[in-house]
């Protein structure tokens, strides 16, 4: 006889019989699982005496029926036997839940889908595909709106431009200011110890106002804009249209580029220059700080190199680069939130890849820039 | 006579200074099915997020299974919890993983069980509900129905003793309406569960409740049978019964 007892309930192993005692349910069927698994033979088993069990939940039904499933599939002389002729004893009450959570007429377990390496890069292909013609066709609606915007006022939200040129640009002002000071700061410490060497210190004026103003000034205003505004771009259309926002102005025949993109873009192509100015100018003034207070540089011996270094030809550049960032982090952030499947996951999903596609755009468009600088 | 479940003792609820509840006591019993009704904004939905903790109540209190909720401990308060299943008005599936995985998540949380019998439980809780074949399913790919009686099936994963349903046949057709009914009316027949329901669809109530709590502008107008609600000489009432709504 072995006699498996565990904190709060009994199992009996005896002549043939398995005698479960007490609860049958989910805080006492763990304990009673392990010790029907501990048990080396079975065959001796040919039946579960339910007599003093007093009840049971689905847990404890389950237990019941794999503790049978297993007593038939180890004894020969059970082969025959069905579920009702191995439980035993059972109360009205305990019969009845098995009744009603019995596993006997479950269905098979539908097998998972699993879809092959080959077949997936198909589909990422198809669906990379797709997404240049969506993003294409997405683009020229967005441009066709931003200009008929300008004539047609109706399906906009009035007051609509003036929030999101709050949103995009007011309020990165103060984390574009602080960054660009640090990284003109960072620039011109790292080449005046350089610069020194060779008795150039006058020249991180030089350095300072071209790198600013052609590389840095727009790249970390872009960078942050596609952090900040390119996410909540993404978030907001996409969880638009998780929540059929997008469907119901389809159906109030109101545009959603028109009346959800079109504020964006004209806030977004109005604020990027002026931040990207804001950042040139804080980031130089970061190098000034070095230069006068590390090299020992007058502020107008600065001032006047700096001048030198200025060419109106980089600052239009800059403008025009600054404006065609601003437009691929909007257009990048509208298309992962229109092409949002699924919920909360989806929206999450479609932040992320829109801030990382962003940033990628954003460096892209900069090596060509870089080449019609040269030029 | 059976001693109550739940009891809601002088339950007052606050939005800021807002007041939605005022002075709230009511028993609830065992293996009972009770509807909680009234006009929308009259507090149904703050009244089961009170009973439920989601909420503290300004003033009161609620006992459930004897024990005053509102001042306990979290982890008395998560035993209470492996008790009551839930079924938000939305289902509130999450989406991000399948029904299966759905289903595990109470069981995982708050038992020990092998995972061979974790699934076999899954899956009888979602042949109760006839969902077998949406086991690998993903709630995006149900429809409105399903994802009810897949959120069902999850709030009944643990056995629970009471069964709170937040408007279970808001925006289902009136056949799946029925059918989910028909199955809350079966736990409760069969699994001896309490069943809590806000609702205001008329036929549902016909068909389920055992008791109703009305409730108007924050205080509650009444609580009793279906047939004492209909003869309780109080116009609000008599009036749904006659018309069908608010």
């Amino acid at each position: 006889m072995a006699r498996h007892r565990s904190t709060s309930e009994i199992i009996n192993f005896d002549e043939g019989v398995i005698k479960p005692i007490g609860l049958l349910n989910k805080a006492t069927v763990p304990q009673l699982w392990m010790s029907f698994k501990a048990v080396s033979d079975l065959t001796n088993y040919k039946h579960i005496d339910l007599s003093e069990v007093h009840s049971v939940d689905s847990a404890g039904v389950v237990f019941i029926e794999e503790v049978a499933s297993e007593l038939i599939k180890s004894n020969s002389l059970l082969a025959e036997k069905s579920f009702d002729d191995v439980i035993v004893n059972g109360s009205d009450e305990v019969l009845n839940s098995i009744k009603i959570f019995s596993q006997r007429d479950l269905p098979e377990r539908p097998k998972r889908v699993r879809t092959g390496y080959f077949e997936r890069l198909g589909e990422s292909f198809l669906l990379g595909k797709s997404g240049v013609i969506e993003i294409l066709t997405l683009s020229s609606e967005v441009f066709y709106w931003s200009i008929a915007a300008l004539w047609k006022k109706k399906g906009a939200r009035k007051g609509s431009l003036i929030q999101q040129a709050g949103l995009i640009g007011v309020d990165s002002v103060p984390i574009i200011f602080l960054l660009s000071f640090i990284i003109g700061l960072i620039l011109s410490l790292q080449s005046a110890v350089q610069l020194r060497l060779f008795g150039a210190d006058i020249f991180v004026a030089d350095l300072i106002t071209v790198s600013m103003l052609r590389e840095m000034g727009p790249m970390m205003t872009a960078i942050i804009v596609a952090g900040r505004s390119g996410s909540s771009i993404a978030s907001e259309i996409a969880t638009m249209k998780v929540t059929e926002e997008l469907d119901a102005l389809k159906m109030m025949a109101i545009n959603p580029i028109r009346y959800v993109v079109v504020p964006k873009f004209h806030a977004i192509t109005f604020c990027m220059p002026l931040l990207v100015i804001i950042s040139i100018i804080v980031g130089i003034f970061g190098g000034i700080i070095v230069a006068v207070s590390y090299l020992g540089i007058s502020p107008s011996a600065f001032y006047g190199q700096m001048v030198k270094a200025l060419s109106m030809k980089d600052l239009l550049i800059t403008l025009l680069k600054s404006t065609i960032f601003a437009w691929a982090i909007v257009i990048i952030g509208s298309f992962y939130g229109f092409r949002v499947e699924g919920g909360a996951e989806g929206v999450g999903k479609a932040t992320t890849l829109s801030v990382v596609a962003s940033i990628f755009a954003v460096i892209v468009i900069d090596v060509i820039f870089s080449l019609i600088y040269i030029a | 006579m059976k001693e109550p479940i739940i009891q809601v003792n002088n339950l007052t609820a606050k939005y800021g200074e807002k007041v939605v509840l005022s002075d709230i006591s009511v028993d609830i019993y065992p293996e009972e099915i009770t509807v909680i009704l009234g006009p929308s904004g009259c507090g149904k939905s703050t009244f089961l997020k009170n009973i439920l903790r989601l909420n503290q109540p300004a003033e009161g209190s609620v006992n459930v299974f004897g024990d005053n909720i509102t001042i306990m401990e979290e982890d008395e308060y998560e035993k209470v919890l492996r008790k009551i299943g839930v079924l938000f008005q939305n289902g509130a599936l999450l989406n991000s993983i399948d029904i299966f995985e759905n289903l595990s998540i109470p069981l995982e949380q708050h038992t020990s069980l092998p995972s061979e019998l974790m699934e076999k439980i899954i899956r009888i809780k979602l042949e109760l509900v006839n969902l077998s074949h949406a086991i690998n399913l993903k709630p995006s790919e149900l429809s409105g129905g399903m994802r009810k009686r897949a959120a069902l099936a999850r709030a009944i994963v643990l056995d629970p003793e009471i069964l709170f349903c937040d408007e279970p046949s808001a925006g289902l057709d009136p056949l799946t309406s029925a059918a989910l009914d028909e199955l809350i009316l079966n736990l409760k027949n069969q699994l001896k569960m309490t069943v809590i329901i806000v609702t205001h669809e008329l036929a549902s109530i016909h068909r389920i409740a055992d008791k109703i709590i009305f409730l108007d502008q924050g205080k509650m107008l009444f609580y009793g049978t279906v047939d004492e609600a209909k003869n309780s000489g109080i116009e609000e009432i008599v009036e749904f019964f006659r018309v069908g709504s608010f």
